[in-house]
């Protein structure tokens, strides 16, 4: 899970990490109120979850809370990246004297962790990485041993930190190794990392990305930073439902178990697609393992619920699920669906029980269902249903 | 012959009185693997009861240790069904028993744990298979998690796959050739065992004549793979890689299998593969449709 900035610098305020959070707000109103209150001049920054802000303008300095009221109305207007800015943060303008880059990632190449720093740059590290990849410093660090005051000091050492922030960027470098394990991140980065008038050293912005396995196990706070009304509807009733699915832009309707086996659909069902008109998947999901008639019927709602459907693919090969459970949640689902189930159905069962499992939609007889064999012949008749539609 | 998993492999389950473990361990006994017991500290002493391949009821004993599981047992094998929160725990545990080969099955492990486990193994005796994975199967010999015993028997083919449903999927299209060993090596950014790790064994068996890999969308272990065939792999290589279609950014379903930039997509994969001779299937059928050509021909 992507953090917005100011979540992950309030986790970086959590750790100890030296930031300065300002105030997030989701109206022009709320934004002039803030920049009243901090006085001076400040930044308006949108938040969303993508890089690139500032080159779509979503990064301003106001001068006075009424052009921190214009610039809010203006960046609240704006969609990056395809996604629309709900809110922006105040802060005060700190003019960085020098611009650092920091973060820690995992490394999953190297099966390790990765500190990347560089005292040249800041925002503009990709150019520096291109022009002059010696000043940008890639150390490895040992899931094992971590980062202690020792290693620190050796990174801070490396990555040639100016003596009078020296002993901040140690404390600093600590205190994001801090934030990268004890939060389970798999990016912690601080671009800019700043040196402000006196020689102070500040993250001026951060990027962190979460590990969600380990915020399902260990990081019960973690679920605040999800902000559920503006994640997709359809993809929110999935998650509210148990189901791993991600909302895409097709005709056809996907279900299959296994997610190697639901990607593999994918593609099968664009190839097909090319031969039907163009169209395309329609989403991501998968249903797992032990596929029973509410698993399959909470699946068939979401996807017969996006209204671009026009037909549904249903894949599944039978490891250690049963195709007759997967023929009786067919059966079932339309049965609890009722008058709510309108888009056609092709269901293509192979692998364990399959002999009982197609026996059992043959004896159903449903006007909508349509049995095909092979899991190429079934996506092409998905294709030429949802085109025909 | 085979990789990692033979008929001489004795195997204890790590979680064995759980609901996953005492399933799977049924299934791995209907198979016909051997298995001689299990770990779960708090019934330590007790047995638990399934049936073997021939339907004949066996009493396996629950030890509170893997080291005592091994010692009582000369296990050679563990494989875990462990919840995520324990399952660092559980392995280290088994490492430090120096257990030649563990197969974790678990979903859901945060990568950090994995990359610490990884972190300790280094030095180690122990060779890990997982996180996130089916695990290994050798037809006809051993299973050691959870790939359905029934669809294939024994034959030329090494399979090495990151998804677990896909890797049945090949099975089942290259049933009528038999498989050396399957492995499922498992979706997660971090695993133990590698597409090359799983290569340069099926290089040294004898009995692998083709070897299909399957990869997926994330990260750069199949372009690394190619770099390694080209260098050290003399059998033929037949490739699939799933998630051509998948959007940028977005996770779907295994934690691995995310896109960010160009790296690790399916094409780069894909064209990785190709250069240095690997025939890349565009669907698992069309993949199976190469591989038999080369049987055929072999």
């Amino acid at each position: 899970m992507d953090l917005m900035e100011y979540q992950a610098k309030e986790l970086f305020a959590k750790h100890g990490v030296a930031t300065t959070i300002g105030v997030v707000v989701e109206t022009a109103e709320e934004a002039k109120a803030a920049a009243e209150q901090l006085g001076g001049v400040t930044v308006i920054k949108a938040q969303v979850k993508a890089g690139g802000r500032g080159k779509a303008g979503g990064v301003k300095i106001a001068k006075t809370p009424d052009e921190a009221f214009q610039y809010a109305t203006d960046i609240l207007n704006l969609t990056i990246k395809d996604l629309p800015v709900n809110r922006v943060l105040v802060t005060p303008a700190t003019p960085p004297e020098e611009e650092y880059y920091f973060s820690f990632l995992l490394d999953r190449s190297n099966r390790q962790y990765l500190c990347i720093a560089s005292v040249e740059g800041g925002v503009e590290i990709e150019e520096v990485a291109k022009t002059n990849p010696d000043a940008v410093k890639k150390i490895a660090i040992d899931p094992g041993k971590g980062v202690d005051a020792a290693k620190a000091r050796e990174i801070a050492t490396e990555a040639g930190f100016p003596e009078a922030v020296f002993e901040q960027a140690v404390t600093m470098i600590e205190k994001l190794y801090t934030v990268f394990v004890e939060e389970d991140a798999t990016l912690v980065e601080v671009n800019p990392l700043a040196r402000l008038a006196g020689d102070t050293l500040e993250a001026l912005d951060g990027k962190v990305s979460l590990d969600e396995n380990a915020s399902e196990v260990r990081h019960p706070d973690h679920e605040a930073f999800e902000i559920r009304e503006e994640a997709d509807p359809l993809e929110a009733k999935a998650k509210d439902l148990g189901l791993n699915y991600v909302k895409l832009d097709g005709q056809v309707g996907i279900i299959g178990n296994g997610a190697g086996l639901v990607m593999s659909t994918l593609d099968v069902v664009a190839y097909a697609g090319e031969k039907h008109g163009g169209v395309k998947p329609a989403n991501f999901l998968d249903i797992g393992g032990g596929a029973n008639a509410q698993v399959m019927a909470n699946g068939l709602d979401v996807i017969l619920n996006d209204e671009q459907v026009k037909s549904v693919f249903v894949n599944v090969f039978g490891g250690i699920t049963a195709c007759d459970e997967v023929a009786n949640g067919i059966k079932g689902a339309l049965e609890l669906l009722g008058d709510k189930a309108t888009k056609p159905l092709v269901v293509r069962l192979d692998g364990n029980a399959v002999d009982k499992g197609r026996a059992i939609l043959d004896e159903l007889n449903h006007p909508l269902v349509t049995q095909v064999d092979t899991m190429d012949g079934a996506a092409d008749k998905a294709a030429e249903l949802a085109n025909n539609a | 012959m085979s990789i990692y998993l033979n008929k001489d492999s004795k195997i204890i389950v790590q979680g064995i009185t759980g609901g996953m473990g005492a399933k799977h361990t049924a299934l791995m006994l209907d198979s016909g693997a051997t298995i001689v017991g299990g770990v779960n500290a708090r019934k330590a002493g007790t047995t638990v009861t399934h049936k073997d391949h021939d339907g004949n009821d066996v009493e396996l004993p629950v030890f509170g240790t893997v080291a005592e599981a091994m010692k009582e047992t000369g296990a050679n094998v563990s494989v875990l069904f462990v919840p995520p929160a324990f399952t660092k725990d559980a392995a280290i545990e088994a490492i430090d028993a120096e257990m030649p080969l563990i197969v974790v099955i678990t979903e859901g492990v945060p990568v950090q744990d994995t990359a610490e486990v990884w972190s300790y193994l280094q030095g180690k005796k122990t060779r890990m298979i997982g996180p996130n994975c089916p695990g290994i199967i050798t037809p006809g010999e051993s299973l050691a998690g959870i790939t359905p015993h029934t669809i294939a028997g024994k034959g030329p083919v090494g399979l090495v796959s990151k998804s677990g449903t896909l890797t049945y999927q090949m099975m089942f299209e290259l049933r009528d050739f038999g498989f050396s060993t399957a492995i499922g090596i498992g979706g997660d950014p971090i695993v133990g065992t590698t597409h090359i790790d799983a290569l340069q064994a099926f290089e040294e068996d004898p009995e692998t004549k083709v070897i299909v890999m399957i990869g997926e969308i994330g990260g750069d272990a199949e372009e690394r793979a190619a770099d390694y065939i080209k260098a050290n792999i003399t059998k033929p290589v037949v490739g699939y890689v799933a998630g051509f279609t998948a959007p940028e950014g977005k996770t779907m379903g295994h934690a691995g299998a995310i896109v960010s930039g160009s790296a690790g997509t399916a094409q780069a994969k894909k064209d990785a593969l190709e250069a240095v001779g690997v025939k890349v299937g565009k669907t698992p059928s069309e993949t199976a449709a190469l591989a038999r050509e080369i049987l055929e021909s072999l």
